[in-house]
C-alpha cells in the first residue's frame, strides 16, 4: 500500500509540474482507437458574460488532436507492444503536429485490467477537537485495506464520504467538531501488468506518465451532467473491447467495472455469421448496423462484396434484417451483462437510477429502443460534454472518454494519495505502545 | 502467430506509423529552445561564419579598410564642411594676433579636422582670456569669441610691471608705470593674492583719490596706504576698510592730511596713532618750551 502511495504521489507531482509547465496530453488507448489530445492550461479563464465557465473546462483548450486506428490492444490491455508503441507514436506526432507544441506528459485512461470496486471504512477517535487536515488523513488510512488480491494495483483511492458521529453525508469535515470521524473510501483495482505495460509503452514512446485514470470513470465524468451525478446515475461506456460502467453518486464514483466485450464482438460475429473480412464487417456494422428490425429491413439488400474473385461469394448480398438479426443477441448480451453487473453494485438502491450509455458502441441505431427493455426506462444516449477546441470530429460518442480525461485532469478528484500521511506516525505509536506495555509489565 | 522477427521492406509501406527517429526529430523540432535555434541562432551564425570567411583574408580587409578611408575623406573635403576663415571677437589687437599665433591653421581646412575643444583649452591658457567660445559658423569661418580679463591695478613686482585683474590674476606686463596711470598702483609681495581687498580699500577711498599714490602689501598679511608727500596709513591685517573709513573721517572733519602729519597708524584700531614730521615736531616743541619753559 505504501509503494503505491509514493507512485501514486510521484505521479500527482509529475501532473503539477505539467500544469505549471501548461501542456499535458490525454492520451485514450482503447481497443479500436487511440485518441492523443493535448490541452494547453490557461492561468486565467477569459471573463463571459451570460453563463460562466461550467464545471472549469474554460480552464483548459485542445490546442492538439490525433485519432489513429489503435493496433495491438484487446480487451483494453495491450498485447503487443510494438504495436501499440507505434500507434501511440502516430497519434501523438499528429496531435503534436497540429498543436505545434511539444508535449512530455500524458495523463493515460486504463479500460480494462478487469476493475473492482471495493467500499472502505475507516474511524477514528477526535474526543471533541476540530477536524485538520491531518486528521482526514489519518481517517483515511485508518481504512482497513481489503485483499485485493496478488498482482493487482490500487488506481483509484477516492474518499466518496465523511461521517462525524452522527451526521454523515460531508464532503468536507475540516474545521468541525466531534468526537467520532468516519470516512468511506471507494477504492478501484486493477490488474498491475495491465497497468505496468501501459507504463512501458508510454515510456517508450519518450513521453512520462503524469495521472492514470479509469475509463469508465472519466466517460461518467463527461457523459453524466451534474444532476446525474448528483442524484445516482450509471454510465455505460461501449467500447471496443470493453464496456465500463460506472456509478456515481453525489458527484463521486462508487463503484465502477467493466465487461469484456464491445463492438469488436458484434464484428467479429457478422464476420462469422456472414463468412466476410472483418474490415467489410466493421463497414456494414457502421454504415448498415442497428438493433431493431422493422419490415423494411426485410426488403433492404445489401451487397456484402469482396475480392476473392469467386464470383458467386463476392456478389452475395444480405437483408439488413439478417444483419440486425446477427448483431441484435451480441448486443442484448453486452446490456443484460451491464445490467447484471449494475445490480451486483446494488443499483436500485440509488434514489435515482438514470442510465446513460456512451461510447461508440451507444452510436448503433435503434439501442434507444433496445436499451429500455433490458436497462429500464431512464436509459438515455449520452454524448460528452463540449469543452474549448476540440475539434468537431472528436465530439462524438466514441470520445467520451478521451473528453472525461480532460476535465479529470483539469479538476481532480481528491484521492488517497492527496494527503500527506506521516508514515511514521504509525511507527512512533506503535513503539509507544510497546514502551508503555513494558512498563506496565515490568 | 505473428511473425516476431520484422520484415522491414513490407512493413514500410502500408504502415502510418512514423519511425523511432522520425518521431524523435520531430519532438525535437517542436523543443522550444530548438525552435529559437533556428529561427534565430542558425542565420545568425550562418552570417558570423560568411563574414569571418569573407575577412579571413588580409588583402580583402586592406582593400575594404582602404575603401572606406577614402570615402571618409571625400565626404570631409566637401566644399561644405570647409573652413577658411578665422573672426575673433572681444579681444583687444594685441590678443587677437596673440590668438592667432597660438592657433596655426592653414585654411582652408575640414571642420572634421578641427579640435573646437582643444583649441579653447589652448585659447584659455592665454593669461589675458578669461573665457572662450568656438564654433564653426555656417559659411565656413571658425568664430572664436573671447572675453578678455580687464586690468584693475598696476602691479610692481620685484623689477616687472604686471597688470593684473580685480581677482589678481595677472593680464600682462608693462614696460612703465606711465603707460597705465590710470590704473592704481599695489606693490608688495602677495600683493596679487589680496586683490580683491585692495579693490575695496580703493573704493572706499575716494576723498583722497588725487592724492594716492598706491597701496602696499606688508608682510603678506595687511595693507599700507601711500599719499603723495610721504604721507602713509598703516592699515589693520582684519577690517581695513573700517580703519580707512575712520581715519578718512577724521581727515574730513580735522583736515588730518593738511596738516604736518607723516604717518597714521590704525594697526591697532582701538589705539590710532599718529607721527608728525621732525621739523614740526621740533617747532611743536619749542613752541611748548617757549610758551610754558618746559616739555
Amino acid at each position: 500500500m505504501f509503494d503505491l502511495y509514493r507512485s501514486q504521489r510521484a505521479m500527482r507531482a509529475m501532473r503539477q509540474n505539467a500544469m505549471q509547465r501548461g501542456v499535458v496530453a490525454i492520451l485514450d488507448i482503447g481497443t479500436s482507437k487511440i485518441a492523443c489530445l493535448i490541452l494547453r492550461f490557461d492561468p486565467a479563464p477569459a471573463p463571459t458574460d451570460g453563463v460562466g465557465p461550467m464545471a472549469g473546462q474554460s480552464a483548459f483548450r485542445i490546442i492538439g488532436a490525433a485519432t489513429t486506428r489503435s493496433r495491438g490492444v484487446r480487451f483494453g490491455e495491450i498485447e503487443a507492444m510494438h504495436e501499440t508503441e507505434r500507434a501511440i507514436r502516430t497519434a501523438v506526432q499528429n496531435a503534436q503536429k497540429m498543436a505545434q507544441v511539444r508535449v512530455d506528459h500524458v495523463i493515460a485512461t486504463v479500460s480494462g485490467g478487469g476493475p473492482r470496486s471495493y467500499g472502505l471504512a475507516g474511524q477514528i477517535e477526535l474526543r471533541g477537537a476540530q477536524v485538520a487536515e491531518h486528521d482526514v488523513a489519518e481517517v483515511l488510512s485508518a481504512c482497513e485495506m481489503p485483499d485485493i488480491g496478488p498482482g493487482r494495483e490500487v488506481l483509484h483511492a477516492q474518499p466518496v464520504n465523511f461521517a462525524l458521529d452522527h451526521r454523515s453525508g460531508m464532503n468536507d469535515p475540516r474545521g468541525q467538531v466531534g468526537d467520532m470521524l468516519a470516512c468511506d473510501v471507494h477504492m478501484l483495482s486493477v490488474d498491475g501488468h495491465v497497468v505496468e505495460n501501459l507504463l512501458h509503452a508510454v515510456k517508450r514512446c519518450d513521453l512520462e506518465l503524469a495521472g492514470l485514470a479509469s475509463a469508465a470513470y472519466v466517460s461518467g465524468i463527461s457523459s453524466l451532467v451534474e444532476d446525474e451525478q448528483e442524484l445516482g446515475a450509471a454510465c455505460i461506456d461501449m467500447g471496443g473491447g470493453v464496456t465500463g460502467l460506472s456509478i456515481f453518486w453525489r458527484k463521486h464514483l462508487i463503484y465502477a467495472d467493466a465487461v469484456a466485450m464491445g463492438g469488436d464482438h458484434v464484428t467479429s460475429d457478422i464476420s462469422k455469421g456472414l463468412q466476410i473480412s472483418l474490415s467489410t464487417a466493421e463497414r456494414l456494422k457502421t454504415l448498415h448496423g442497428g438493433v431493431v428490425a422493422t419490415s423494411i429491413d426485410d426488403r433492404d439488400m445489401i451487397e456484402l462484396g469482396g475480392e476473392t474473385g469467386d464470383f458467386e461469394i463476392d456478389r452475395r448480398t444480405v437483408s439488413r434484417a439478417e444483419l440486425i438479426g446477427i448483431m441484435r443477441p451480441r448486443v442484448e448480451e453486452i446490456l443484460e451483462e451491464a445490467r447484471a453487473r449494475l445490480d451486483v453494485a446494488g443499483f436500485e438502491a440509488l434514489p435515482s437510477q438514470q442510465i446513460v450509455l456512451t461510447g461508440g458502441g451507444s452510436q448503433i441505431p435503434g439501442l434507444d429502443t433496445l436499451a429500455p427493455r433490458i436497462l429500464g426506462q431512464q436509459v438515455r444516449i449520452g454524448r460528452p460534454l463540449r469543452v474549448a477546441g476540440l475539434p468537431e470530429k472528436a465530439t462524438g460518442a466514441a470520445f467520451a472518454s478521451a473528453v472525461g480525461l480532460c476535465l479529470f485532469a483539469a479538476h481532480p478528484q481528491d484521492e488517497f494519495w492527496d494527503f500527506d500521511i506521516l508514515p511514521e506516525r504509525n511507527g512512533t505509536r506503535s513503539l509507544r505502545r510497546a514502551m508503555r506495555w513494558f512498563k506496565e509489565n515490568w | 502467430m505473428r511473425p516476431l522477427k520484422r520484415r522491414r521492406r513490407a512493413q514500410r509501406g502500408s504502415d502510418p506509423a512514423p519511425s523511432r527517429l522520425s518521431y524523435r526529430l520531430q519532438r525535437l523540432a517542436l523543443t522550444p529552445a530548438v525552435r529559437r535555434g533556428f529561427t534565430f541562432g542558425v542565420p545568425l551564425a550562418a552570417i558570423a561564419l560568411m563574414g569571418t570567411l569573407t575577412f579571413a583574408d588580409e588583402a580583402r580587409r586592406d582593400r575594404l579598410f582602404a575603401w572606406i578611408d577614402e570615402a571618409r575623406a571625400k565626404i570631409e573635403s566637401r566644399e561644405e564642411f570647409m573652413v577658411r576663415l578665422m573672426s575673433i571677437e572681444g579681444a583687444s589687437d594685441r590678443l587677437a594676433a596673440d590668438i592667432r599665433e597660438l592657433l596655426p591653421l592653414d585654411f582652408p581646412v575640414s571642420s572634421f579636422d578641427l579640435d573646437l575643444a582643444a583649441m579653447q583649452d589652448a585659447v584659455r591658457t592665454l593669461e589675458a582670456v578669461e573665457e572662450a567660445s568656438l564654433r564653426v559658423r555656417p559659411g565656413g569661418v571658425l568664430d572664436i569669441r573671447v572675453t578678455e580679463r580687464v586690468p584693475t591695478f598696476v602691479w610692481r613686482s620685484g623689477e616687472e610691471l604686471l597688470l593684473i585683474d580685480a581677482t589678481g590674476h595677472p593680464v600682462t606686463t608693462i614696460d612703465a608705470r606711465i603707460e597705465r596711470t590710470d590704473l592704481p598702483l599695489l606693490s608688495g609681495i602677495g600683493a596679487d593674492r589680496a586683490a580683491a581687498e585692495a579693490n575695496e580699500i580703493i573704493r572706499a577711498a575716494g576723498p583722497i583719490l588725487t592724492r594716492l599714490r598706491g597701496l602696499v602689501r606688508i608682510g603678506e598679511r595687511r595693507w599700507d596706504v601711500v599719499l603723495d608727500e610721504g604721507q602713509k596709513i598703516r592699515l589693520p591685517e582684519l577690517r581695513p576698510v573700517q580703519a580707512l573709513e575712520q581715519v578718512l573721517a577724521v581727515d574730513e572733519a580735522q583736515d588730518l592730511f593738511a596738516r604736518d602729519v607723516i604717518l597714521v597708524d590704525m594697526r591697532v584700531p582701538r589705539r590710532p596713532t599718529v607721527r608728525i614730521r621732525q621739523e614740526a615736531a621740533e617747532t611743536l616743541r619749542q613752541v611748548k618750551m617757549t610758551e610754558l619753559g618746559d616739555d
